[in-house]
C-alpha cells in the first residue's frame, strides 16, 4: 500500500472541505472496498478522508412512506434491522447476503453505493425499490445514479448522506451467487412500487440495468410465468471465468422469475 | 499518526503510519501473533478479532480505523487462569482444528456468530461461517463445535 494523509472529520462540512482540497482524495467509508483495492495498488489515493467520526451519516430512520438509511450504516445493522426487516425485507435480505458476516458489520450503503461494483448487491436496491439518493449538495433518483462500471453521478466534493427507500407493494432479491466472493454473477430485484414496476439486475453487465420487458409484463400479470419468456440479449454482458455472457443471459431470466415468485 | 485502542483489555498506543493495517500493528508491533495472515485479500477470515463487539478482519481495516476501539483477539478469549472460553473448550472436544491455521480466526467468528444468533441451527452455522476458510477442509467438526459451545455460551 502507498502512504498517503488520514484525516478524520467530524462533520460532512469539514469532509466535504477535505475532499476539495485538491490532490487525489478518497473518502474512506467502512473500507473492504476500498482497502483491498490499495493494498494490491488498484488504488493510491494522496489523502484518505475517513467518515467513521460523523455520527449524522449513521442509522435507521422510519419517515413516512420509506425508510432513510445514513451512508455510514454497516450491512449488518440494515440485515437485522426490526423496521427494514417489517417494511422491506427484500432490502435486509439483501444485505444479510453481501459477502460474508465480518464484511457485513464494516462495509456500509454509501461505500458500496458510491464505488458501484457492477457485480455489488445494492445497486440492485436502489435501482429496483426506486430510492433516491440524498447527498450533501442534492437529491439523485436512482435512475440518474449509476453511469457505468465504477462511476455514478457524484461529482467532486459530493458526499453521500443517506438513501431514501419507499416502501414497495412486494419486492423480493434473489442472487445466484459467486460461491468464492460471494458477490452476484447475477442478482435480480424485482418490486411492484408506488410508481410501478421495476425489475432492476446486478452482476450481469458493466452496471446495474433496468428490463423494460418484464417490467411491462409483470405490470399486466404479477406472476413469475410472465417473465419466464423474456430474455435479455448476451451481447454486451459480463464474461468471465465464473459465467459467459449468454450463462448470465439464461440467469437474468431465471433469478427474475424466482423473485417474482418469491415477493408473491 | 498516534493510535490508542484498548487490546484484550488493556489500553495500548503507538506512533504507526497511516497505511498500517491493524492485523499488522497486532502482529508485529503488539507481538499477538494468534491472529493470522492467510489470504491477505479479505477472503478467508484468519484474521478475524472483535472490533467493539463485531467480528471484523483485521487485514482489511487500516490500525486508524480502530482508534479507541476495543479490540478482542483470540488471545483475550480465554480466562486470565487459563480456563478456555466455551467455544475453544468446544473445538478441543470435538477436534474441530487440523493444521490449526484457521482456527483462531473461525473461534472468533464463532464467538460471534452465537451472540448474535443463540442456539443456532446448524444451517445458521454453516451460513455464518462462510467467510472463515479451512484449508484442511475440516467443517463437519468445526461446525459440531460451535453447536456445542452454543449450548454453555
Amino acid at each position: 500500500m502507498h502512504a498517503f494523509n488520514y484525516q478524520h472529520p467530524k462533520s460532512v462540512a469539514d469532509a466535504a472541505a477535505a475532499l476539495s482540497k485538491g490532490g487525489d482524495a478518497k473518502l474512506l467509508a467502512g473500507g473492504q472496498s476500498l482497502v483491498a483495492a490499495m493494498k494490491l495498488r488498484l488504488a493510491a489515493p494522496t489523502d484518505l478522508i475517513d467518515l467513521s467520526g460523523i455520527k449524522e451519516l449513521a442509522g435507521i430512520k422510519v419517515e413516512g412512506a420509506g425508510i432513510t438509511i445514513g451512508a455510514m450504516t454497516r450491512h449488518a445493522e440494515v440485515a437485522r434491522s426490526e423496521e427494514v426487516r417489517a417494511k422491506i425485507p427484500a432490502l435486509a435480505g439483501l444485505a444479510g447476503g453481501i459477502g460474508d458476516r465480518m464484511v457485513r458489520n464494516m462495509g456500509t450503503l454509501g461505500g458500496s453505493l458510491a464505488h458501484n461494483d457492477p457485480v455489488a448487491d445494492y445497486p440492485a436496491a436502489v435501482l429496483g425499490l426506486n430510492a433516491t439518493v440524498n447527498t450533501n449538495k442534492r437529491k439523485i433518483a436512482a435512475d440518474d445514479f449509476f453511469k457505468g462500471m465504477f462511476e455514478t453521478a457524484l461529482q467532486t466534493g459530493e458526499i453521500i448522506v443517506s438513501v431514501s427507500f419507499p416502501v414497495p407493494k412486494r419486492a423480493a432479491y434473489i442472487k445466484f451467487r459467486n460461491p468464492a466472493s460471494r458477490y452476484a454473477i447475477v442478482g435480480v430485484l424485482a418490486a411492484e412500487t408506488g410508481s410501478g414496476v421495476r425489475v432492476a439486475v446486478t452482476g450481469a453487465a458493466s452496471s446495474v440495468f433496468r428490463v423494460a420487458a418484464m417490467e411491462k409484463a409483470l405490470a399486466a400479470k404479477w406472476s413469475p410465468d410472465a417473465v419466464a419468456g423474456i430474455s435479455v440479449p448476451s451481447a454486451g454482458l459480463n464474461s468471465d471465468m465464473h459465467a459467459s455472457a449468454e450463462y448470465r443471459a439464461h440467469l437474468v431470466t431465471v433469478m427474475a422469475r424466482r423473485a417474482v415468485e418469491a415477493a408473491k | 499518526m498516534k493510535i490508542s485502542m484498548s487490546v484484550n483489555g488493556k489500553p495500548v498506543s503507538a506512533e504507526v503510519e497511516t497505511r498500517t493495517l491493524l492485523v499488522t500493528y497486532i502482529r508485529d508491533n503488539l507481538r499477538l501473533t494468534g491472529t493470522h495472515v492467510g489470504c491477505d485479500t479479505g477472503q478467508c477470515g484468519a484474521c478475524t478479532i472483535h472490533m467493539n463487539g463485531q467480528a471484523v478482519k483485521s487485514c482489511n481495516i487500516l490500525a486508524l480505523q480502530a482508534e479507541g476501539a476495543d479490540i478482542l483477539t483470540i488471545e483475550g478469549l480465554a480466562k486470565a487462569d487459563g480456563t478456555l472460553h466455551p467455544m475453544q473448550e468446544a473445538f478441543r472436544e470435538h477436534h474441530g482444528l487440523q493444521c490449526g491455521f484457521c482456527t483462531p480466526g473461525m473461534v472468533m467468528s464463532a464467538v460471534d456468530l452465537v451472540n448474535k444468533h443463540p442456539n443456532p441451527s446448524e444451517e445458521t452455522i454453516r451460513a455464518e461461517l462462510d467467510g472463515n476458510l479451512c484449508r484442511c477442509t475440516g467443517y463437519h467438526n468445526i461446525v459440531k463445535a460451535v453447536k456445542a459451545a452454543s449450548a454453555k455460551m
